[in-house]
């Protein structure tokens, strides 16, 4: 498969009271496109600084970054926002919809920002075809503090499938959920994987990283372990035998 | 720039927070409200004055006896008995380019008709009085110099006077007793309403001054001297001359105060001017404040909006707006209330001002001008007082935006 992402050397140095932190060292990553992977590490490893330089929210100190075969690494503030607008999905741990907005206006809000936005009735159809393929087609009218935090977190999938991106980031996609909950968000990420789309999720726990098909550990803001998921869950399996995850 | 979609997110927020965004626009409602009553009514007030001054006459001057600037030791205009008829006749004979004068003296009555009693003032002028204060009648029509050197018991009404003592009834040769003496009514003139001092001009009787002065008043002194000039330019000069001439007569010189003043129709207006300006600016200062107070009030609720939407800002940045998106949006919300509180500002002072008129009684007008400068500068003020809010919006950090909490 084609090199989506190709990670070069890619440092972070913060300044952090007179004191200089080094994030992330020299990490060299090539990502494929329809790869899911999962990247783990204990907090302060590096994994979040890296997840935000992948996310184009944090440019690296040094190093390149090659996202769907155009350098990022030296954008400017606009063209990283048009970059994460036509690139990236989001997929939030705390699911950050917008409050008092209902889901359909939820899953608009990235066409808002496309440069050549298409006409308020495309923007609308689109979004609602969106919802009905997370299963929330009946409640796009319903607002973040009506919706579970299964459903919230399906908004957001939809959302930040909205413009077609080429990679689908999670940051602890399932940290707020329960068990079950996060059982069936694996299910709608496995799918959408199948049907092409990349992945990367940070993760803390193994078993949610069990169901991608690539572990990336980081320790120190390098990758320590790197290789393919044995035993791989797979989630629609588990949700129709009602078993628990082990 | 996304200014369509831009705008349409700034009215969806502002939409989901109805009951903030009005009271946030409330400081300039009644900035704005204040504004536009203030100016209705000193226009009100102005044009009114205009057209007092106006109904004076053309081309007037009025020399008044006695001298406001005496103060104290002086018995006020009109009572110190200082300006006589010879002196009159002395203006009228000695200065050019006077068109026609009348002196005027004055004094309460009571006038009676059948069982009709109507106290009201009396005044003896020349029959050029009327034509002098460009008066017309309604009815009928004046006296003649004949009935001056007779002192004819004849009298023109003022249209108040008509309507107190004979209602629809038509006056004219009908007979009014004023301090019991008869007089035949030979005319009515039409209404010309208040003065600069708020007395109705029309609650009088006019007479020849020999018939006021020998039948009525009991004296001669008169309370002023209306002089009208040919030609506007030479008003100067003949007030210039005016004042020689009676210093001349009454013996005034640089060390005995005048007993007597010249006013031209222009020192009237400026006099009142001078008022209205004072009151005006007073007034303007007060709306200012309000304004600005109202101001200061959109920055406020725009910089604790800031803070609340932080992380909105940031799943905003997140998902692809730039700087200048987010600095729009919150320009275009704080325009959007300081504008949406202009209109409500516009109509809540057109209200005030209707009501000041029906139920004060004042008169306003309401100009368009007002109207036009009061929308303009709320949406300045929107724009001013929201944009440092919206700049510190826009410099957000993505990654700091979308962690607060």
């Amino acid at each position: 498969m084609s090199v989506l992402i190709s990670l070069q050397q890619i440092s972070k140095t913060y300044d952090s009271g007179g004191s200089l932190v080094h994030a992330v060292r020299s990490v060299s990553l090539d990502f494929a496109a329809g790869e899911f992977i999962a990247i783990m590490g204990a907090s302060g490893s590096g994994k979040s600084t890296l997840m935000n330089i992948l996310g184009c929210l944090d440019r690296p100190t040094s190093g390149k970054y090659f996202l769907d075969g155009e350098d990022v690494s030296t954008l400017k503030r606009d063209q990283l926002a048009d970059v994460r607008n036509r690139k990236i999905g989001f997929v939030f741990q705390g699911f950050n919809l917008l409050a008092r907005t209902t889901a359909l206006e939820n899953v608009e809000l990235p066409m808002l920002y496309f440069t050549g936005a298409p006409s308020r009735r495309q923007m609308r159809d689109k979004a609602m075809a969106m919802l009905e393929m997370v299963g929330l087609g009946e409640r796009w009218d319903h607002t973040p503090n009506r919706l579970s935090g299964g459903q919230q977190q399906r908004v957001a999938i939809a959302r930040a499938l909205i413009n077609d991106p080429v990679l689908l980031l999670a940051d602890e996609p399932t940290g707020n959920l329960d068990s079950r909950t996060s059982i069936e968000i694996m299910e709608t990420f496995q799918r959408l994987n199948e049907q092409g789309i990349t992945i990367v999720m940070v993760t803390h726990e193994s078993d949610i990283a069990s169901y991608t098909k690539r572990n990336i550990d980081m320790l120190d803001g390098q990758v320590r372990r790197d290789e393919p998921v044995a035993g791989r869950q797979f989630a629609s399996a588990q949700l129709v035998e009602g078993v628990s995850p082990p | 720039m996304r200014i369509g979609s831009t705008l349409f997110i700034a009215l969806r927020a502002l939409m989901r927070n109805k009951m903030r965004s009005i009271l946030t626009s409330l400081g300039i409602i009644f900035g704005i409200a204040a504004v536009i009553t203030t100016v209705s009514i000193g226009n009100g007030a102005k044009t009114q004055m205009e057209e007092t001054i106006a109904a004076m006459g053309d081309n007037v001057l009025i020399v008044l006896a006695g001298n406001y600037s005496s103060g104290g030791r002086s018995s006020g205009s009109g009572g110190a008995g200082t300006l006589t008829l010879a002196d009159a006749e002395s203006i009228g004979k000695e200065i050019e380019g006077i068109q026609r004068l009348s002196p005027e003296a004055r004094g309460d009555a009571r006038a009676t008709v059948g069982n009709q009693n109507w106290f009201t003032k009396v005044t003896g002028v020349l029959p050029g009085y009327f034509e002098l204060r460009s008066w017309p009648f309604s009815e009928g029509e004046g006296f003649s110099d004949r009935d001056v050197s007779a002192a004819a018991k004849v009298a023109v009404i003022g249209a108040t006077v008509a309507r107190e003592l004979f209602g629809e009834d038509s006056p004219v040769g009908q007979i009014v007793r004023i301090k019991g003496v008869p007089f035949l009514i030979t005319g009515v003139l039409s209404r010309k309403g208040a003065n600069l001092f708020g007395q109705d001009q029309d609650d009088a009787i006019f007479m020849p001054l020999t018939s006021a002065t020998k039948r009525i008043l009991g004296n001669t002194r008169l309370r002023s001297i209306q002089v009208q000039a040919a030609n506007k330019t030479d008003i100067p000069a003949i007030q210039d001359q005016i004042i020689q001439l009676l210093n001349q007569r009454h013996r005034i010189t640089s060390d005995k105060e005048a007993d007597f003043m010249v006013r031209t129709q222009e020192d009237i207006a400026q006099m009142a001017t001078a008022n209205s300006k004072i009151m005006t600016l007073l007034l303007s200062i007060i709306a200012s404040v309000s304004l600005l107070v109202g101001g200061i009030g959109i920055m406020n609720i725009m910089l604790v909006s800031v803070t609340e939407r932080t992380r909105e800002i940031g799943i905003r940045l997140a998902v692809g707006a730039h700087g200048r998106d987010i600095l729009l949006q919150f320009v275009l919300e704080a325009i959007t209330l300081s504008t949406l509180g202009g209109l409500l500002g516009i109509l809540l002072g057109v209200s005030l001002s209707e009501l000041f008129s029906s139920v004060v009684g004042w008169n306003v007008l309401i100009s368009t001008q007002a109207i036009l400068i009061s929308f303009s500068v709320s949406a300045v003020i929107g724009i001013f007082f929201g944009f440092y809010p919206a700049l510190k919006a826009a410099r957000l950090d993505p990654i700091d935006a979308l962690r607060h909490e």
